[in-house]
């Protein structure tokens, strides 16, 4: 029923935003828990494999994913539980703005000295 | 341009201003795909987007279609995505906006067009009366009105505003993609009775709302509470149907 013709994008604020992000980080995640699984699973193939495995990921380009996997469980987590405080919370829906703001602000409080530290890892041997 | 004939002396000390409106246009009678066609008038600082659009029909092509009755804000007629967001075209003043670009104009999402601005309402209003908008009460009627105290009505107060101008609905993306949800507003509307300290009918309201398309579809984006024109707490009312459906407490 909804045959609705591409037309200019919805400007949302940040609550639709906030949905984007949680859906982008929480299928991205999801992807990640599926590659993740296969390859711990491979412990009951060999433990050499898995150790084969997992020597492949010590490179720049996983490390930079790394960096964008943890950005995403940090964000898919305060935001989570921002909803779980829009849902449960009588004041919730009022106050999500400051809600999404004080989830940005964690996660940027969180990032920083991770991703100091994880590259200087990764980089720097 | 063609429109500044009568405009100086109506005017006085109001200001005024050339508007180029973007509008999304579907004939169709001749169109496969909707177009977008751009008008610029002069328009003055008290004006609204549907002054602009009544200019245009008006005085430069008389074929633009779109609902509007009270043009004050009460009927719930005109409600449109202008620059992005959905609102209603006669509350919307065009000084309020970024003139230096053009203002876009375009139906409201989720529903089908008919023609230009008017979109196919039915199944919006459909998914209004599943959800039993009426009081439903039980044994005699009382010979005198049914009494409510103050701090009763005010439980409900904010979705009484409700004007049915399906902003709100199709504001949700959840509505996009999937049709079968009830909506915002549907749900705004079953909040009023729900709600009401006078009405029996709020068990079967939940268990209608309980439905795979019920409540639980809403993704709390706040896409319907930025989009009210009367600025009803969406999001809020679909936040106390869903704690009344699992708390049971109403």
């Amino acid at each position: 029923m909804p045959k609705a013709p591409a037309g200019t994008l919805y400007r949302g604020r940040e609550g639709m935003w906030s949905w984007v992000a949680h859906r982008v980080t929480g299928i991205g995640i999801f992807f990640f828990l599926f590659a993740h699984i296969l390859d711990t699973a491979l412990v009951r193939v060999s433990p050499e494999a898995y150790n084969e495995v997992i020597a492949t990921y010590k490179n720049p380009i996983v490390g930079l994913m790394e960096v964008g996997l943890v950005g995403a469980i940090v964000f898919h987590a305060f935001n989570g539980l921002r909803i779980v405080l829009v849902d449960f919370w009588s004041k919730g829906p009022r106050y999500q703005k400051q809600m999404f703001a004080a989830v940005l602000g964690l996660w940027v409080l969180l990032m920083v000295p991770f991703v100091i530290r994880h590259l200087s890892h990764v980089f720097g041997g | 341009m063609t429109a500044a004939v009568a405009d100086a002396p109506v005017a006085g000390a109001v200001p005024s201003f050339q508007v180029t409106l973007r509008l999304r246009r579907f004939n169709p009678e001749n169109d496969t795909e909707p177009r977008w066609e751009e008008h610029t008038v002069t328009m003055h600082g008290t004006d609204r987007v549907l002054d602009a659009l009544h200019k245009i029909k008006w005085e430069i092509d008389g074929s633009l279609t779109f609902r509007r009755s009270c043009a004050h804000g009460i009927c719930g007629s005109d409600a449109m995505r202008i620059n992005g967001r959905n609102r209603l075209a006669c509350k919307t003043l065009l000084k309020d906006l970024p003139l230096d670009k053009p203002v876009t104009v375009e139906p409201i999402k989720g529903l089908a067009v008919l023609k230009d601005l008017v979109v196919d309402m039915d199944p919006f209003f459909e998914a209004y009366k599943s959800i039993m908008p009426f009081l439903i009460t039980s044994g005699n009627e009382p010979s005198r009105e049914r009494r409510q105290s103050p701090e009763d009505r005010a439980r409900y107060d904010d979705t009484t505003k409700c004007i049915m101008c399906a902003a709100c609905t199709s504001s949700c993306p959840v509505y996009w993609s999937d049709g079968q949800y009830f909506g915002p507003q549907a749900i705004v509307g079953a909040h009023r009775f729900i709600f009401d300290s006078r009405d029996e009918g709020a068990e079967q309201r939940l268990e209608i709302l309980n439905d795979r398309d019920g409540v639980w579809r809403c993704r709390t984006t706040f896409n319907c509470t930025d989009a009210c024109p009367r600025g009803i707490e969406v999001t809020k009312a679909i936040q106390e149907v869903k704690r009344a459906l699992l708390f049971r407490r109403v």
